[in-house]
């Protein structure tokens, strides 16, 4: 891999002196163009994290680099030109009173030309597949579709990272599948980097690499595969297993010969139907 | 419920009133609502009807959304009209009927004052009528950016106000939403006494209070982490253009004006 794209060095960060810390010396780097999943039960400090890279915190101890610049009051809004953020609720982020203005609105606030802002909010709109939403009011449209349209807005600000905090976690199971398909095109297509953080593990499943956060720490660092390894240890830190990886090594304990987890359905469906077949 | 409530109030046509500048037509309002009071006998009333009436026209909406929208201050209207009827005492006796007289005075300015009521209510209907909400917000804020250089916030205002206008269905769909989980452990909002009931809206108010400030407190965060950081140096995405019609529109009512001007006595 390439130059980090965001590094964070001894990072630790609490909201009340009093309090444990929310974030304890945390290191890591991402890079241009991966999928990172940070994974972790309520309080592990996840989303203090994302707050963090976006400049809402600052550290307070150690330093966090985005793209070059380091994070401070005076460079966060350069920083979250590079950095857009798609929130859980798909209400709580909608500004605007119809689609249009509301991908309009980050443009807006950066002083974007109009001439350039209606053609980067119609070009945004194409990429999430929401142009023949244009005039709707956001209470019309489903929780999917209104984080589409945040995407759209943070994508309409051609950010080098996109953080998604949970974004997913209100949303039925076919928004949720709308939203991922959206962000995946748009890591294919256009290079992003994508953060999500999550505690649905079939989420991070699909990611390049996984931080697991443990009481705000950093408790294991890898890819999809070696962190579903841990299974039990997954478990222990209020994390749920995929389905398929569980299967697989059920199927394993069984006296199946599986050779690995398997992460996704296919794949499990995959190797049980072609070993069935070599007997 | 809520789509009546408010943007029921906006018909959807294509009309010369629909098409106008928003900022033309909340001029035109207010210079109508000063004009209103140039009348003073029947000619100067007789015109300034025939001018609403021509202004209703020209928007197209149907007669039927108007009188929905007069129907509740209609009895108000009717009532300033009684109240003068019965206590004016100026002018000859029209008729006398046990205790009640009416003078001629009386039903003068009762039906005068009455119909200048009548003719501001269709005319502010006209507005709202043929304006979004989103639309008035964007016209007024242009219209007030003069009071930027005395410090007031107009830029804050207008987003205040579009903020509000984008969550009222959001807040309503919660209203009800809480409302059928109250309902479902047993709370009556039907029923019973005005005190019972207004007791009984407590359990729903509280709930509402505590998830909007929630929802203002995440909307805030959203909007820092997209780059909002007040009215400096923002540009605007919904454009205003003033037309040709805008200003014929206002030199038609400065003619009428005038007209009205020269005819009262």
């Amino acid at each position: 891999m390439t130059e980090p794209l965001v590094e964070l060095k001894n990072v630790s960060f609490t909201y009340d002196a009093e309090a444990a810390y929310a974030l304890n010396n945390v290191s890591f780097n991402i890079y241009k163009g991966e999928w990172l999943a940070i994974v972790g039960h309520n309080g592990s400090g996840k989303s203090t994290l994302a707050k963090l890279l976006n400049g809402l915190h600052f550290p307070l101890e150690g330093c966090i680099t985005v793209g070059g610049i380091s994070l401070s009051e005076e460079t966060v809004w350069e920083a979250r030109k590079k950095i857009g953020m798609v929130f859980q609720n798909p209400d709580n982020q909608f500004v605007g009173t119809t689609v249009r203005d509301d991908v309009a609105f980050g443009l807006e606030n950066h002083g974007i030309e109009r001439s350039d802002m209606v053609q980067r909010v119609t070009e945004s709109l194409e990429k999430v597949k929401m142009t023949s939403f244009l005039n709707q009011e956001p209470h019309h449209l489903s929780g999917g579709q209104k984080q589409r349209v945040a995407i759209a807005g943070v994508i309409a600000l051609r950010p080098d990272i996109i953080i998604l905090d949970e974004s997913t976690s209100m949303l039925d199971p076919r928004g949720r599948e709308e939203v991922l398909e959206t962000v995946r095109e748009l890591k294919r297509n256009y290079n992003m980097t994508v953060i999500s953080i999550t505690h649905d593990l079939e989420e991070a499943a699909k990611a390049d690499r996984i931080i697991v956060m443990n009481k705000g720490q950093l408790y294991r660092e890898g890819t999809p595969e070696e962190i579903f390894q841990m299974d039990e240890e997954l478990v222990k830190l209020g994390l749920d297993i995929p389905f398929p990886v569980k299967l697989s090594k059920v199927l394993r304990e069984k006296g199946l010969p599986l050779s690995r987890h398997y992460l996704s359905e296919e794949e499990l469906v995959e190797e049980l139907w072609t070993s069935h077949s070599k007997m | 419920m809520m789509d009546k409530m408010i943007f029921g109030r906006y018909v959807p046509a294509e009309s010369v009133i629909h098409r106008m500048d928003p900022r033309s037509k909340l001029v035109l309002i207010f210079l109508f609502v000063c004009i209103v009071f140039l009348a003073n006998n029947m000619l100067t009333y007789g015109l300034l009807t025939a001018y609403t009436f021509f202004m209703i026209a020209l928007s197209k909406v149907p007669i039927r959304f108007i009188y929905t929208g007069l129907k509740p201050v209609l009895l108000l209207v009717v009532f300033t009209l009684f109240l003068h009827l019965f206590l004016t005492k100026e002018g000859e006796v029209l008729f006398r009927f046990g205790w009640i007289t009416i003078y001629e005075e009386g039903l003068r300015q009762g039906i005068f004052i009455s119909l200048r009521f009548f003719l501001l209510i269709l005319m502010t209907s006209i507005l709202t009528l043929t304006t979004t909400p989103i639309e008035i917000t964007d016209g007024l804020e242009s219209l007030l950016n003069p009071l930027n250089k005395v410090k007031f916030p107009v830029h804050e205002l207008a987003l205040m106000m579009s903020i509000s206008l984008r969550f009222i269905p959001t807040l309503m769909q919660e209203t009800d939403k809480i409302m059928k989980a109250q309902t479902a452990r047993g709370a009556d909002f039907t029923s019973g006494p005005i005190k019972e009931r207004i007791k009984a809206i407590i359990p729903l108010l509280i709930p509402l209070f505590v998830s909007s400030f929630k929802r203002a407190e995440e909307l805030a965060v959203a909007m820092e982490s997209r780059g909002y950081r007040g009215g400096e140096g923002r540009t605007k995405y919904r454009q205003l253009s003033w037309g040709l019609k805008d200003t014929a529109m206002l030199a038609m009512l400065a003619a009428l004006a005038l007209v009205l001007f020269l005819l009262r006595t």
